[in-house]
């Protein structure tokens, strides 16, 4: 691999990294900031904005909601993936085709018509908590993560060793828990991660599921900047690059982050 | 009976994509051929409106420049990323992983900070003395396409790193030894394999900015509505939820009919497929 790429094709590189990672520097060093309007470079460092995140009651309320409906969402999506992900690997010839492009759905049809639809059919219609139709839009919306990386992780798993194990006299539930959820932990971990994160920076579903008394992060932070214009927002944001960090971080040791890419 | 076990589990998540996703979708396009004045004339009166007109124009323009840029730059950059030694490749890929993990509203914050009134651009600028007075950069169509291109190279990037990763090196020094010049083999070689990875990309980016929502509402503002922000306004500022379910049913056709042509397309010019 020591073939010649042009000067100007790397510096072009050079640019578009920069492009990318500058912004996301000009945020944080914006949240550093102890002035009272927004600017960069910092004037002086202080973490005052990240102690006004948590002395403003929206952002703490709003901030235990997002992760309360990442976790119930990505748990439900996990609790009924995993089966569907492992009925689509397993008894593939058995299913109809069309039943894998279902599970791709929620990626085709556009969120925010997902998100206006259950408010009008599901909240209005039948009326039912708006914060059910929130927790199952964003089941939904990570539904497809959960089937196709633990599918992609179920791939590669040679079931005739559960065949050996059941025809051992190894019961069904006990055979999944004991030699196919072992195999496939990375999958499911990473699958768990990028629903979590998914979740937690949605907007274009929750934006029609949200109102007086349930709102998630994302549409306090843009409800916020349409009345402040104060580095609260750019402090909230670092918390959430902190997230990421975290996040890359746990898939970097389970799949490699190299995964991402392919 | 193996069919029975296969229903059997595949049948929670199935129930749960019709209940809550097929149903009421369906619902929210049934009821646009079901008003009073006639099976079509939601469509009628949006398409007769020369301001949702001009919206949805204005939609499918902003998405197409970002994809096009989103592609160019995407392709250039994938291409040195996928050619790059092991060490180098990790960094590019952590760096342009970061910001696709990071949420849409925090990278178009970020916009908002630099391109404002009295943003780091302007105020650049303004020291530099290369301008007399702050640009109005914010609320223009040029804001909104910077931010969805920098939303969406990251993601063009990804998905053409493994494509262009898995073009075998065999072919590329197979051309350079029958004498071609490394622009040749680029552009005979490497290219035309590397389509049905842009095709992929180009649909991503294209669907993804023509139903985006925070980056236009933001950055754009009242000025440059689209789509996605027309369609937020419709249903929960005027309450016309008739008006609103149009533009959603014009959203989904419009995006499933694309990505429908451009599979298609991807197939018909793939030269791996025969």
């Amino acid at each position: 691999m020591t073939r010649q790429i042009h000067p100007l094709l790397i510096a072009g590189t050079v640019l578009v990294f920069m492009f990318l990672v500058g912004p996301l520097i000009i945020v944080l060093g914006a949240a550093l900031s102890d002035t009272t309007y927004l600017t960069f470079p910092p004037q002086g460092l202080s973490l005052r904005w990240f102690e006004n995140i948590f002395q403003i009651d929206a952002f703490r309320r709003t901030i235990l909601t997002s992760l309360q409906i990442a976790l119930l969402s990505t748990t439900i999506a996990l609790i009924i993936g995993i089966p569907a992900a492992y009925a689509l690997n397993r008894y593939r010839i058995q299913l109809p085709g069309w039943l894998s492009t279902l599970f791709v759905l929620p990626v085709l049809v556009p969120e925010l018509v997902l998100g206006f639809s259950l408010l009008k059919n599901l909240a209005v219609q039948f009326n039912s908590p708006i914060y059910i139709a929130l927790l199952f839009g964003h089941a939904l919306l990570v539904l497809p993560y959960v089937v196709r990386v633990i599918g992609a992780s179920l791939a590669s798993f040679d079931f005739s060793i559960e065949e050996a194990a059941i025809s051992l006299g190894s019961p069904p539930l006990k055979t999944f828990f004991t030699i196919l959820l072992p195999n496939v932990r990375s999958g499911v971990i990473a699958a768990f991660i990028l629903a979590f994160i998914t979740s937690v920076n949605d907007v274009s579903i929750s934006i029609f599921l949200t109102g007086p008394g349930l709102s998630t992060l994302p549409i306090q932070l843009l409800a916020h900047m349409e009345q402040f214009f104060d580095p609260t927002v750019a402090s909230v944001s670092v918390l959430l690059m902190i997230l990421t960090v975290a996040v890359m971080a746990i898939v970097e040791r389970t799949l490699g982050l190299t995964f991402l890419a392919k | 009976m193996k069919r029975f076990a296969g229903w059997t589990l595949a049948s929670p998540a199935t129930v749960l994509v019709v209940v809550f996703l097929v149903l009421p979708v369906l619902a929210t396009i049934v009821t646009t051929f079901t008003t009073p004045d006639g099976p079509f004339a939601t469509y009628a009166a949006f398409f007769a409106s020369s301001f949702r007109r001009t919206v949805l124009f204005r939609t499918i323009q902003i998405s197409l420049v970002t994809t096009v840029i989103a592609l160019v730059v995407g392709f250039l950059t994938a291409y040195v990323v996928s050619r790059a030694p092991g060490w180098l490749k990790s960094i590019l890929i952590i760096a342009a992983v970061f910001p696709l993990l990071t949420g849409v509203v925090v990278r178009s914050f970020a916009w908002l900070i630099i391109l404002g009134k009295n943003g780091i651009l302007n105020s650049t600028l303004l020291n530099l003395g290369l301008i007399g007075e702050p640009l109005t950069m914010l609320y223009t169509q040029g804001a909104v396409i910077v931010a969805m291109v920098y939303l969406f190279v990251p993601l063009m990037i990804l998905t053409l790193v493994g494509v262009l990763e898995s073009i075998p090196d065999d072919l590329i020094q197979a051309s350079a030894s029958l004498g071609a010049k490394p622009i040749a083999t680029f552009m005979q070689v490497t290219l035309p394999l590397a389509v049905p990875g842009l095709i992929v990309g180009a649909v991503l980016v294209f669907t993804g900015s023509f139903t985006s929502y925070a980056t236009p509402q933001l950055l754009g503002g009242e000025q440059v509505m689209m789509m996605g922000t027309l369609m937020y306004q419709q249903a929960m500022v005027t309450f016309d939820w008739v008006a609103a379910s149009t533009i959603a049913a014009v959203m989904v056709v419009i995006t499933i009919a694309i990505v429908l042509l451009m599979t298609r397309v991807a197939r018909r010019l793939n030269p791996m497929v025969t």
